[in-house]
């Protein structure tokens, strides 16, 4: 118990003081994620969308394979990036391993798949709601998947927010591929991971409780604009 | 003419382009590519990492040369492995066998030595297997293995791993046949696994550096030390350019330069945990 | 308003639509089951028929929602541009877009390339037409049902088409919204579009309807003008039907 209390002074002390490097350490892994997460939406939002409007062969085993890649464990989507982007691999000469780019990358594969999925479950079940009437306009399907993405908007923010949670949360992808270089590729997690292996506990903990604050912000922000937007709705 | 919100899409249009010049943004400020910054790989260990060398040596270094230094560390094999790809510029592990393999394999340019500290056994102070103040490594082991003693090994083909097994074998103890037992693999680095021994209350060896920055010691405390065996040498490599063109030759020839010669080696030295020294600097003493 | 009386458009109507043996079956059923029509510009054609007769079907065959199992759907009017860009549909239940109630009007004309200029005006029309001028920025979905329907006539009259669809528009609302719409129906079937409307309200069919095709159990019974239907139906079914009888050769009232 007295490790928790230690905890949280140190969580207290680290705020307090404005530490240097826990704000280039949090910054950082919100560059991280946020990025990881804007490029996940950007491919995952329309691919999720177009899987559940278009109908052509192959489209269940895409399905189900993108279901089944919400699974990936971090740590294996690390060493398949660090080997693409290793000097010895495929990619090697653009010299991204070991930079904040090949993490926002590991990040970005990891949960790409995540929001694919929550955003073609999402939207199946709009197209079913809005499918005739849409047919009806004479709109192509092209229209109605960019129809449907704009009206489901509130519910594929929340698909957005699980992929971000999954991201800030993990630390075998970033540890591979960033290397976890101080002042370069140190995020919250992988801070976390060496304090606890220098036995500083109570340190790492309160890094914990500082990185759980952070995620519950931005949870709990989302939740309130949901709030919000229903509310407007349904007045 | 009434008003009324139809810019629905010119909203949407506004929107994905702040997304994408944001992004662009981003990783711009992201890329190494238009990185300015001069800067070197050095592959090493976290039992080095954790031991606080790097913090405070490396600045000196930087200061000196303008070159920034960033160290991944990870097990001595990985750093290795790591090496071998080219996705390091230099190499600094403490396993000289693997090191003189690197070199002649053509991995490496030339081995130096850089300076040396010694492994400890460390024990809960009860020490149930009655090995303090022994300074016969193996013999001390094969009291713990006798009494079946709780023994944290890391496990990980790392150098202090090796270097483990090396002691185990001239104790005449078969640990592979005892996993699981009394002997416990955690496949993990120094740190993690002298947190499990802390945790059981169990034996390990570990390097001296790693122990006195450690900080969650337990009832831990130092039971063997001084024995020869337990000597541990650390070697720094130039990554063979030839193997790897984009190898940043000069800066990291810079770079083992100034850890073997007078200024890296004294701050090396000067490198003390309450006025004990964890690193003793030794280039060009013995010979490489 | 000259914009909404004016006939529905500069190019020529698509109508008469001719309805050749066309045949639905789904799930081992056959649910129409080879109808043959045709429906001309100038009546209000009411489809009637006892539930699960297959009015909605029929709707949704004609509107191109649903491809038939086999016969055609031959646009006569066509001349080889695509009917479905003259035609549009309000359903029983109003889809309505997350967004205000101009920009649902909006919407549906930014899908026929129309110039900015062009939709607005058409909007302001069709808002004020159909009352709902004063609801123009607010949320689509916090208008009654009632207003809902309004606008998704609203919706489909600003595209002009020949032909316009309607499934059971007023089976959710109440009396008041009930005429509101008609009235609705009734000033865009003067402005030169055609009317094909189900219902199974016989009043409502009695006051709209200038010829009546009626439905039972997925065939064409008869297609009659409206004041003959109603006082001397030619089919034993349809006499059925307008007594309120159920149908003595069923022991279930849904087939």
């Amino acid at each position: 118990m007295s490790d928790l209390a230690d905890a949280f002074a140190a969580a207290a002390m680290l705020i307090w003081s404005l530490d240097q490097d826990l704000v280039g350490i949090v910054l950082l892994s919100l560059r991280v994620t946020l990025t990881a997460m804007a490029i996940a939406a950007v491919i995952g939002l329309p691919l999720g969308g177009a899987l559940a409007v278009f109908r052509f062969p192959g489209r269940s085993a895409i399905l189900i394979t993108i279901n089944a890649l919400m699974g990936l464990p971090p740590v294996v989507v690390g060493l398949i990036v660090y080997l693409v982007l290793s000097r010895a691999g495929p990619l090697g000469a653009l010299g991204l391993l070991f930079t904040p780019a090949a993490m926002i990358l590991a990040q970005a594969v990891l949960i790409t798949p995540i929001i694919a999925a929550l955003s073609c479950q999402t939207i199946s079940g709009l197209w079913e709601e809005y499918r005739e009437q849409l047919q009806s306009f004479a709109a192509r399907r092209s229209d109605a998947l960019a129809t449907l993405l704009w009206e489901g908007r509130i519910a594929l923010l929340t698909a957005l927010l699980a992929g971000f949670g999954r991201a800030s949360a993990e630390v075998g992808a970033v540890m591979i591929v960033g290397g976890n270089i101080d002042h370069v590729t140190r995020v919250m997690t992988t801070t976390i991971a060496l304090e606890t292996s220098k036995g500083n506990l109570s340190l790492a903990l309160g890094l914990g409780i500082i990185l759980i604050s952070l995620a519950m912000g931005v949870a709990g922000g989302t939740y309130a604009l949901k709030l919000a937007a229903e509310r407007q709705r349904s007045a | 003419m009434m008003r009324w919100k139809i810019g629905e899409r010119a909203a949407r249009v506004a929107a994905a382009l702040v997304l994408a010049i944001g992004m662009i943004g981003v990783l711009v400020g992201v890329s190494p590519a238009w990185a300015e910054e001069r800067f070197i790989t050095v592959a090493s260990t976290t039992s080095t990492q954790n031991s606080g060398l790097f913090d405070k040596i490396l600045p000196a270094f930087t200061a000196a040369s303008g070159i920034e230094v960033r160290v991944v560390a990870v097990g001595t094999g990985q750093a290795i492995r790591l090496a071998e790809r080219g996705d390091a510029d230099v190499l600094l592990v403490h396993h000289k066998p693997s090191e003189e393999k690197f070199v002649t394999d053509g991995f490496g340019v030339r081995r130096f030595d850089v300076m040396y500290n010694d492994f400890v056994i460390v024990g809960p102070t009860a020490d149930p297997a009655g090995i303090r103040g022994l300074n016969d490594a193996p013999a001390a082991l094969a009291r713990i293995a006798a009494a079946g003693q709780p023994f944290a090994s890391r496990a990980d083909d790392s150098g202090t791993h090796k270097l483990e097994l090396e002691l185990w074998k001239k104790a005449g103890v078969d640990v592979k046949a005892a996993s699981g037992t009394w002997y416990r693999e955690t496949g993990s680095g120094m740190g993690a696994t002298l947190n499990t021994a802390s945790g059981l209350d169990a034996y390990a060896i570990t390097d001296r550096g790693t122990w006195l920055s450690f900080n969650n010691k337990g009832t831990l405390a130092i039971m063997v030390e001084g024995d020869k065996a337990l000597f541990n040498q650390y070697g720094v490599i130039l990554v063979n350019p030839a193997r790897h063109q984009h190898v940043k030759a000069k800066d990291g020839q810079a770079f083992v330069d100034w850890l073997i010669s007078a200024p890296g080696q004294a701050a090396i030295n000067a490198y003390t945990i309450n006025g004990e020294p964890l690193f003793f600097a030794n280039a060009g003493k013995l010979g490489s | 308003m000259t914009g909404l009386t004016d006939p529905a458009s500069a190019a020529p109507a698509i109508l008469p639509l001719g309805l050749e043996g066309l045949v639905f079956a789904a799930g081992g059923k056959t649910l129409i089951k080879g109808i043959t029509a045709t429906l001309s510009a100038g009546s209000r054609s009411i489809v009637l028929g006892p539930n699960g007769a297959g009015k909605t079907l029929l709707l949704r065959l004609c509107h191109g929602l649903i491809p038939p199992t086999g016969g055609h759907i031959v646009w006569k009017g066509a001349a080889g541009a695509d009917p479905g860009l003259r035609q549009a549909m309000v359903f029983q239940r109003p889809v309505m877009l997350r967004r205000s109630v101009a920009a649902n009007v909006d919407y549906a004309l930014r899908l026929r390339d129309l110039a900015r200029a062009d939709r607005q005006q058409r909007i302001e029309d069709v808002l004020t037409a159909t009352g709902l001028r004063r609801f123009a920025t607010q949320p689509a979905r916090l208008l009654s049902v009632g207003e809902q329907q309004k606008l998704a006539l609203a919706r489909a009259w600003a595209l002009r088409p020949d032909v316009l669809f309607l499934d059971e528009p007023t089976a959710s609302l109440d009396p008041a919204a009930t005429r509101a719409v008609e009235e609705i129906i009734l000033r865009i079937d003067a402005g030169g579009t055609k009317i094909i409307m189900s219902t199974h309200d016989l009043a409502q069919a009695r006051r709209l309807a200038n010829e009546v095709l009626f439905l039972h159990r997925g065939r064409l019974c008869e297609q009659t003008p409206a004041p003959v239907f109603f006082t001397a139906p030619r089919t034993a079914e349809a006499g059925y039907f307008l007594e309120g009888k159920l149908f003595p050769q069923l022991r279930r009232i849904n087939p």
